[in-house]
Order: structure tokens, then C-alpha cells, then sequence
């Protein structure tokens, strides 16, 4: 299996849409053959063509916010004593998560072939609050399926797709939280493909919307290569760059750019949820050797029992608590591209606690998973080494877990 | 010589009525109960589809989900399935028996095990619900080749150009998804526009055995009297959530059912 160079890589799956011939694909239904085809000729034009490329930039500037920031974290540096550290604080994004990009391209799609609703899965409500925020924008009406589960334990987003006009769909089946949700806005999509436009939330599904998604969501790193040739004047010479990773769309964004460069050059790590401490039900399927199967449409490393039904897991951050990963990166993993580790809960709350002591930011569960791997990575490195996290999610929506986990004082109010 | 799946199609014609399937899931409500459901409507329906569980289902209604959560919790394995249809195939009675299912359950236990136990305890066709033509196309030549019967599926979004590939690539029987819906929705297409769909398909491949599933239940079946089959899934796993909650006797009910439905195409 071999990453090529000079290629997206997410133009680098082959006919059937599989990445290193096994990784991705379309196992769906027959029914939603047609709307993948149409979706994947319509995705194909556009994003050859300038004026969509150009009304695309004109959105993400004007209405998302770009360029996020790329900030140091001088006191963190000075408190770890090793790399430098730095973030991109992509939750400066309008909705205050790297989501809104995959959100605001798929309302355009929509939009352009005529499609009036829109619907998508949720999973830290993120994805459902951008997509009902682009929605809103661009007039579609808008329906989110969630979790039962994931909507008690992210009340703020909930609340923020509601005001927004999008209708919330509880999904009682399964462990209640984002697999379920996902199969749920699938099934409606089914019923539903002639009159109605899905967006999948993250680089997983059907080959075409892992596509949609890492495209949309590398803009992260286009910003990010731009402010380091600002800052350093160069691609400096040992970068690393930590990413948490659920289903994996923010991670693919913060490095698709940086895709050619060798690894002993720009690394990329990858920081899956390994859950509570002693909980063997992780979600970090490429940390802990889960094998491959289908899940949503794809092929990729799964947690299963061995017939093949997916295994429920657990993890503190909704985002990431998801039994299987990008064929993306099953595909960077498997080239050897991008090393992946885990997280535990507790660490990602440590984590959040110690960059929230130092410095003025608060990288919500998800990417506090990454930060934990970073911090802790960084002691060792030497003061030329550039870490840098993604710091994709704002914590707001995690106030009450944080509250109940670590008590008042780590919750400002906003 | 004719395979089973075809000849109970031939069977049925003979009796100039379409052939009628049902759809149960296997383990539902308990391994043992669900062998006796099928011994018990292998009295009235030509084909039983048997359904393998899975708890990421992208196509499934609530009523079939319903019955999956129901065996997958009751502890129902791959192997107990094929237990299932092995002792299902002692009967005296025992008709022909589709397997349908998501690819995952095949892809774990490796295609071809999977087709080899098949064989071993009297499958006679598949369906597998997420693997679509052309993707199919290495498998389905492996069920061929066992003699097992891959069962395409057509639905109302499939292209004329598909349509006769799917069907050139097709074995004895075919499957017209009725409308865009999950299982077990309520038929929101007329029947004429379902049968004009359905009249479009035998044209295109008169030779092969048509049947039409999704929607339908005792309010809709005589509606489709002129097809080669009909399939009722959604509508039998509803009457077993029901008999479960009312304290009765799954197997006594759905085989009452299935007589009714007999009745009605006959």
C-alpha cells in the first residue's frame, strides 16, 4: 500500500472508492446508488471550477471567519520545558468548531442541485449546530439526528440547532450516541434521497463523503501552511502536528497539506479516545489493532465481535465516541503516514486543566485528548521541535461534564 | 434441474398466484422460537427469507430493528443461524430458505466459509442489503458457483442502464425495492406505479423471477396478484413485538397471519 505524491489523497482511492484497495468503498443500499452517483459527478465539477472554488473562500472569509488563529503558547512552552508549542485555535470558526466547514459546503451542494432539505448526523452536537447554522444561512430547512444519549450530555448544542430551525431527532436504538445516529440519518436518507440532501458529519460514510469532508475541511491546514511560512519563514524543519482523532475530519483537514512532506519532517499524530482508565471499551480503533469491517457504508478498522456486530464505546467526549475511523486514516495508518495513539478520559481532563491554568484557551474533550499526548510528548523534544495542536472544539459545550468532573471552578461563564 | 428457489416460483405459477416470502428474523424472539415460526408458516409461504441481525442496520424500519435488538440480545451468533437452517431443512415440510443480511456478518466470517456452510446447512439463496452491483459482482460469481442464489436488488432510483446490468448480472430471482423507504414504511406509491415499475423490470428480463417487496402487508397484497412473488417482512415482525406484549403465542399468531396473506394472493 503505498501513499502517492502529488495526488490529494482524497483523490487517491480507486474506481469503487476504496483507499489502498481496502479502506472505504460503498456498501449502501441500492436505493442510494443514484443520489451517491449524482452527489460524486456534481462533487467532481465543482471542485474543478473556479467560480464554486471562489464562492466557497468567499463563505469560509466572510462568514466561517478565516484565517483562524495560529498562536504560541509561551507559557505552556516555558512550563513543559521542551518544544515549542503552538495551536491552531480553528474553534476561532464561526459555531466555534472546524465542522462548519464540511457544513457550509454540503448547504452549497445542496443548494446548487436544487434540494430544499438538508440532514445530517450529530455527535458532540457540533456537526449538527454548524449544519443547522449553514442551513439557516442558505435556506434549507434542516433535520439532525442524535443520540438520546449525546443530547442529555451536550445540552448547549442542542440548544443552539434549535434556535436555529433545525428539527433534533432523538435516536433511542443502539448506545444512543453517534453510531446510532448516523445509521438513523442514513435510513432517512434512504426514505427520503429524492427530495432531501445529507450531509455526513465527518471523513466517514460512503466514499463520496469522506471526499466532500477532507476537502472541505483542509482549509484548515492550507491557513496553517501560510502562518508558518508568515511565522518562520518556512515549512520549519521538524513539525509536529497532534490531532484528536474520532471520525477523524479535523485531523485529515489540520494535515492534508502537509501530506508530501516526509515524515521526519512534518509528522503527524493522532490522538484517538481510549476512554476511562480501566474501560475496555475504547473508541480507538487504530491504537488498540481493532481488524476491518463495514461500518456506514465504508470499510475500515472497526470494534466488533468476531461476527461482525459493532461493539458500543465509551469515551468522556461525544466527538470521538465512535467505533470506527476514516478510511482516511486507515489508509495514513497503513502507509505508515500518520502514528496514532490514545487518550485516556482522565488524561484528557488533566490535559485541559493544566492548558487551561496556563494559558487563555479552552480546547474543549476532544482536542484536550490531543493536548495530553502533545504535553506530554513535548518534554522530551528539543526547543527547535514546533508542536502544534488543533485546537478544534470550544469547551462551552462541555460545561457540564466539566463541572460534575472537575467542579465550578473550570467553568467560566460565557 | 431446477434449483429450489425456482421451482417453488414454478410451483406457485402453476397455482396461478404469485409466490408468497416472509421475511422473520432468525433468534427472534429466541433461537428455538424462530425455528418453530418458520416450521409453522412453511405451511403457507412458498420462500422464507431469513434475516441474520445486525445492530448498524442502514436500511431497517423500526419493526425489523425492533426484532434484531430483540435476538442479538437474546444472544443469537452467526453459527446458531446456520444451526437454525439446518434443522429447519429436516422437516418434511421445509421450503426454501434465503438468508438476508448486512455484508459485514459475510466479510467476518470470510466469503468463502461462509458460502461453505451455507451450502452445508441448506441456504438457497442470499441477499445481501449493502452490497450493490458492480460491487457485488466477485461474490455473487462465488454463489453461483455453490449453486447458492444471489438475489440483486432493484429500487426506484436505479437507472435504466443499471437495470440491465443488475439484471444481465443476476441469477434466477430478482428483488424491486417498491419505493424509497426503509422497511416496514407505509406504502406512500400507488400499487399502479409500483406495477409499472415492476411490468418495466419483466420486459427488460422476462426470464427471470420478480418479486416485490417494502409496503407490503394484508391491506396491500391483492393489490399485487399479478407478480411473480411478494415479500412480507416488516408486517410479521410487528406481529411478533406484538404477541410478545400481549402475553400470546408469537408462533400461533404469525402463522395466522401467514395463512390470511395466503388466502389473499390465492
Amino acid at each position: 500500500m503505498k501513499l502517492r505524491k502529488g495526488i490529494p489523497v482524497i483523490d487517491q482511492g480507486d474506481k469503487l472508492g476504496f483507499w489502498g484497495g481496502k479502506f472505504g468503498g460503498n456498501f449502501v443500499p441500492e436505493t442510494l446508488k443514484k443520489p451517491i452517483e449524482d452527489l460524486e459527478i456534481q462533487f467532481n465539477k465543482l471542485k474543478k471550477d473556479k467560480e464554486f472554488i471562489k464562492e466557497r473562500d468567499r463563505y469560509f472569509k466572510n462568514w466561517v471567519g478565516t484565517p483562524t488563529r495560529f498562536i504560541k503558547l509561551n507559557n505552556l512552552t516555558n512550563y513543559i520545558g521542551g518544544a515549542q508549542i503552538w495551536s491552531k485555535v480553528v474553534s476561532d470558526a464561526n459555531g466555534g468548531a472546524h465542522k462548519i466547514y464540511n457544513a457550509t459546503v454540503h448547504c452549497l451542494l445542496a443548494r446548487r442541485s436544487g434540494k430544499k432539505v438538508i440532514i445530517g448526523d450529530t455527535g458532540a452536537g457540533y456537526a449538527g449546530k454548524m449544519l443547522s447554522m449553514a442551513a439557516k444561512k442558505f435556506g434549507l430547512k434542516c433535520k439532525i439526528f442524535m443520540g438520546a444519549k449525546d443530547i442529555k450530555r451536550q445540552q448547549p448544542n442542542v440548544k443552539a440547532m434549535k434556535k436555529n430551525g433545525a428539527d433534533v431527532i432523538p435516536v433511542y436504538s443502539g448506545s444512543q450516541t453517534l453510531v446510532d445516529a448516523v445509521s438513523e440519518c442514513m435510513r432517512y436518507w434512504v426514505a427520503n434521497c429524492d427530495t432531501t440532501a445529507m450531509c455526513v458529519g465527518s471523513t466517514v460514510g460512503p466514499s463520496i463523503f469522506v471526499r466532500i469532508c477532507g476537502w472541505s475541511t483542509s482549509q484548515i491546514s492550507r491557513e496553517l501552511k501560510v502562518q508558518l511560512i508568515n511565522e518562520f519563514g518556512h515549512v520549519p524543519k521538524k513539525l509536529k502536528l497532534y490531532n484528536c482523532v474520532g471520525g477523524g475530519s479535523s485531523s485529515f483537514g489540520f494535515w492534508n497539506e502537509f501530506m508530501d512532506y516526509d515524515k521526519k519532517q512534518v509528522e503527524f499524530i493522532g490522538v484517538e479516545a481510549g476512554g476511562p482508565a480501566k474501560s475496555k471499551r475504547h473508541a480507538a480503533p487504530l491504537t488498540y489493532g481493532s481488524k476491518i469491517g463495514i461500518l456506514h457504508g465504508a470499510a475500515q478498522y472497526v470494534n466488533q465481535d468476531s461476527d461482525g456486530q459493532i461493539e458500543e464505546t465509551e469515551s468522556i467526549s461525544a466527538g470521538l465516541d465512535y467505533p470506527g475511523i476514516s478510511p482516511l486514516h486507515c489508509f495514513l495508518k497503513d502507509t505508515k503516514r500518520a502514528r496514532y495513539t490514545a487518550a485516556s478520559d482522565e488524561e484528557a481532563l488533566k490535559a485541559y486543566q493544566i492548558v487551561t491554568k496556563y494559558e487563555n484557551l479552552r480546547p474543549s474533550l476532544e482536542p484536550s485528548h490531543a493536548f495530553s499526548v502533545a504535553i506530554k510528548e513535548a518534554k522530551k523534544l528539543s526547543k527547535n521541535t514546533i508542536v502544534i495542536i488543533n485546537s478544534c472544539g470550544d469547551a462551552y459545550k462541555d460545561r457540564g461534564i466539566l463541572e460534575k468532573k472537575l467542579g465550578k471552578k473550570y467553568v467560566k461563564s460565557n | 434441474m431446477l434449483n429450489p428457489i425456482s421451482l417453488a416460483f414454478k410451483k406457485a405459477k402453476n397455482e396461478k398466484r404469485p409466490a408468497l416470502l416472509t421475511y422473520t428474523v432468525a433468534g427472534d424472539s429466541s433461537k428455538k422460537q424462530s425455528l418453530e415460526i418458520l416450521k409453522a408458516i412453511s405451511n403457507y409461504a412458498d420462500i422464507l427469507e431469513v434475516g441474520v441481525p445486525h445492530n448498524t442496520p442502514v436500511a431497517d424500519g423500526g419493526q425489523i430493528q425492533t426484532s434484531s435488538y430483540r435476538a442479538i440480545k437474546n444472544g443469537i451468533k452467526m453459527n446458531d443461524i446456520f444451526k437454525i437452517v439446518k434443522d429447519f431443512k429436516t422437516n418434511k415440510n421445509s421450503k426454501p430458505i434465503i438468508l438476508m443480511g448486512y455484508y459485514n456478518m459475510i466479510f467476518q466470517y470470510g466469503e468463502n466459509n461462509f458460502l461453505k456452510k451455507c451450502k452445508k446447512s441448506g441456504v438457497n439463496g442470499l441477499i445481501v442489503v449493502d452490497l450493490p452491483w458492480p460491487e457485488n459482482k466477485i461474490f455473487s460469481k462465488k454463489c453461483k458457483k455453490n449453486s447458492i442464489n444471489f438475489i440483486q436488488l432493484l429500487s426506484p432510483t436505479t437507472s435504466n442502464e443499471r437495470l440491465k446490468s443488475i439484471t444481465k448480472d443476476s441469477h434466477d430471482m430478482i428483488y424491486y425495492i417498491s419505493m424509497l423507504s426503509t422497511t416496514g414504511g407505509k406504502l406512500k406509491v400507488s400499487p399502479k406505479k409500483i406495477l409499472a415499475n415492476y411490468n418495466k423490470i419483466k420486459k427488460i428480463s422476462p426470464k427471470k423471477n420478480c418479486v416485490i417487496g417494502f409496503g407490503i402487508t394484508e391491506k396491500t397484497i391483492s393489490n399485487f396478484k399479478n407478480t411473480d412473488g411478494l415479500v412480507v417482512g416488516s408486517q410479521i415482525c410487528k406481529e411478533i413485538t406484538r404477541s410478545l406484549s400481549n402475553r400470546q403465542n408469537p408462533v400461533i399468531n404469525v402463522s395466522n397471519m401467514v395463512e390470511r396473506l395466503r388466502k389473499k394472493i390465492s
